[in-house]
């Protein structure tokens, strides 16, 4: 059953993955985005990672997804922008590196070996529940990249607004 | 309730907390004093200069093993902090020059950045080491961007983010793979992982490396990595890319060194060969296609490229001679750097002038101290004695030697030869052609200030350099 569930939730967020890339209408992507962030969660459920999956859907698709609709609105795209590639056989090139990084990627993927368990196991993380098993881990043994990650978030406010603040003229 | 946990000692992080700190206050600054547009680079630079002394007092490790406060930490955490004070006074008039009006960002910007810079180079723990370079390249994109008036400037921040979030991707699926086999994050625990199951015939294994590699690559543009480099050190503001050039350079040269020998020193004899291929093909793309630049931030960038393939090769031998090699050859290379991208700032009275290279023509009549300068520069460069530049590729090519690598030095020698052709004709430019129109330049208090260190530094690096190298070669990791 949870094999079934996962291959179900692989395929469709391959599948959508490509569509989003291929499609010619932004908001079309961005829709379609909105499916893929949903079965993301899917995967999250399989793993015992509750918290991670309601986060998934209130931030990614809740949150990040209406920003990339406002942009979409505010510069009202309808058409891509196409330019001639600098390299013009690049398209062949860009497929025979794909195609060998994907072999390479596929060699790796089937010689994986686990390495040990830390010291979350299911059983723990299950009687602890999820939320408050990454909560203390995030909060005590990860204390030091969670603040770097407030910075980051930080930086993104001063530069965001930096960016987008109009100058005066003149000035 | 979470039992038996207390907060670690954060003595060690002392430095990085102060210098996020004032850059909390240079936004606070910018806002209280916004008539006085000097209160925010004092404040800036007196930051810089606290934690320049900070971080040769901080040591230790903390943070169950993720933070390392070392010599080889503090040596690179030198080089990135030198390096924004640099960039703070080069900046002083030239970003009233180009019309900036959003100062208190600007320096705070740059601020975070080293502070991204200086995690990187203490980080020992893969997800601390992910968010450092996360923290310094959110700040460097905004900082290429920050001149909105200029399409160059867009159009490099753009480039620079799309092809630094695809090596972020890169570099956390090469993260993911590495923690899959070893189950850890922690440099020394994979170093053991890895000892202990015989990972490096686990094709899994070697290819996570393999992607943390090529990773870090980006970071320091080494070729084939580097497409974003000219376009970006272009349409960044000079400053910007004075700075770019520098320190997020060394902050990858910190983690790049720091990954390979504490986290991967069994599987040297796997990770040089790749290492001796990327470093012919960097400095083979860098040196050749600088010789057909017009644009001297274009062919700056180039020759940054061809800089790190020397850097490279220091980290070819996996020895502690090597690695000093390659942090010496960095501190020169900011010296000389730094001095280059000066003059070019000095040209730039207004705008756009000073960036062609036919700009430079008859410069040594109309200015010739600025002419002078932009002479030693170049020459420490290339490599000339007695300026910093030979003394630095010297030891480097002395350290792979010593270590067997004989071919690649050879081909170091032969692009270094190559690289005097496009060094010394800007030098010809201002010295043998006839000026053909009035430059007015733009000199300042601050940026003698940096023409005179830098100078000095170049002089004497290359003259004296047994403080330098003595020092150096105690930096070593865990001490």
């Amino acid at each position: 059953m949870v094999q079934l569930l996962f291959f179900y939730f692989a395929f469709v967020v391959i599948a959508l993955g490509l569509r989003i890339v291929t499609c010619k209408n932004p908001v079309h992507s961005v829709l379609l985005m909105l499916v893929l962030f949903f079965h993301m969660a899917g995967f999250y459920l399989l793993l015992n990672a509750e918290f991670l999956a309601a986060v998934q859907i209130i931030v990614y698709a809740g949150a990040i997804l209406v920003l990339y609709l406002f942009v979409l609105f505010l510069v009202n795209l309808k058409e891509e922008v196409r330019m001639s590639p600098f390299i013009e056989k690049g398209k062949w090139l860009g497929i025979v590196g794909a195609l060998a990084l994907f072999v390479t990627f596929l060699r790796g993927v089937k010689s994986f070996t686990l390495g040990p368990h830390g010291t979350y196991t299911i059983e723990k993380v299950q009687q602890l529940t999820h939320t408050k098993a990454m909560g203390e881990a995030v909060y005590t043994t990860y204390i030091l990249p969670f603040e770097i990650a407030g910075i980051i978030l930080l930086v993104a406010v001063v530069g965001g607004l930096a960016l987008a603040k109009r100058e005066k003229k003149g000035a | 309730m979470v039992t038996g946990f207390s907060l670690p000692i954060i003595a060690p992080l002392g430095p990085e907390i102060f210098l996020a700190v004032i850059g909390c206050a240079v936004i606070l600054a910018d806002i209280i004093w916004k008539e006085q547009r000097y209160v925010v680079p004092v404040v800036s630079m007196a930051g810089a200069a606290a934690a320049l002394i900070m971080v040769t007092k901080a040591s230790g490790i903390s943070f169950n093993g993720m933070y390392t406060v070392d010599a080889f930490s503090a040596f690179f955490k030198i080089v990135c902090l030198l390096g924004l004070m640099f960039a703070i006074l080069m900046s002083l008039r030239h970003l009233d020059i180009m019309g900036v009006q959003r100062v208190g960002e600007y320096y705070s910007l740059m601020i975070f950045s080293c502070v991204g810079m200086m995690i990187m180079a203490s980080a020992t723990d893969l997800i601390v080491l992910y968010l450092g370079l996360e923290l310094m390249a959110l700040s460097v994109y905004c900082l290429v961007g920050l001149l909105k008036t200029d399409p160059r400037a867009s159009e490099a921040a753009v480039k620079y983010l799309l092809l630094g979030a695809f090596s972020s991707c890169l570099l956390l699926f090469g993260m993911s793979y590495l923690y899959g086999t070893t189950g850890t994050t922690d440099m020394a625990a994979i170093s053991k992982a890895m000892a202990a199951g015989k990972l490096t015939a686990n094709p899994a294994f070697m290819m996570g490396l393999g992607l943390v590699v090529i990773a870090f690559c980006f970071k320091v543009a080494a070729a084939p990595f580097h497409m974003w480099t000219p376009d970006a050190y272009e349409g960044a503001m000079t400053p910007v890319t004075a700075y770019m050039s520098v320190g997020p350079k060394a902050a990858g040269f910190a983690a790049l060194g720091r990954v390979l020998m504490e986290a991967f020193p069994n599987a040297h004899s796997e990770w040089v060969t790749a290492m001796i291929i990327l470093a012919f093909l960097t400095m083979a793309i860098g040196n050749i296609t600088a010789l057909c630049q017009t644009s001297i931030k274009r062919m700056l960038a180039y020759s940054s490229i061809a800089h790190a393939g020397y850097a490279l090769i220091g980290f070819l031998p996996g020895t502690a001679e090597g690695a000093s090699a390659t942090m010496n050859y960095l501190f020169m290379y900011l010296f000389m750097n730094m001095g280059a991208f000066a003059v070019i700032i000095l040209l730039q009275y207004k705008c756009l002038v000073g960036e062609a290279l036919e700009d430079y023509k008859g410069l040594a009549k109309t200015h010739p101290v600025a002419a002078g300068l932009m002479l030693v520069f170049m020459f420490s460069l290339t490599g000339i004695p007695p300026t910093a530049g030979f003394i630095g590729k010297f030891n480097i090519f002395m350290a792979a030697l010593h270590a067997g690598y004989t071919w690649i030095v050879i081909f170091a020698v032969l692009f270094s030869a190559i690289s005097a052709y496009f060094y010394l004709r800007v030098v010809m430019l201002m010295y043998m052609y006839e000026p053909e129109r009035e430059m007015e330049i733009a000199p300042s208090g601050a940026l003698s200030a940096v023409l005179a260190i830098a100078l000095t530094g170049v002089i004497l690096l290359g003259c004296y350099p047994n403080g330098i190298l003595s020092y150096a070669s105690k930096a070593i990791m865990g001490h």
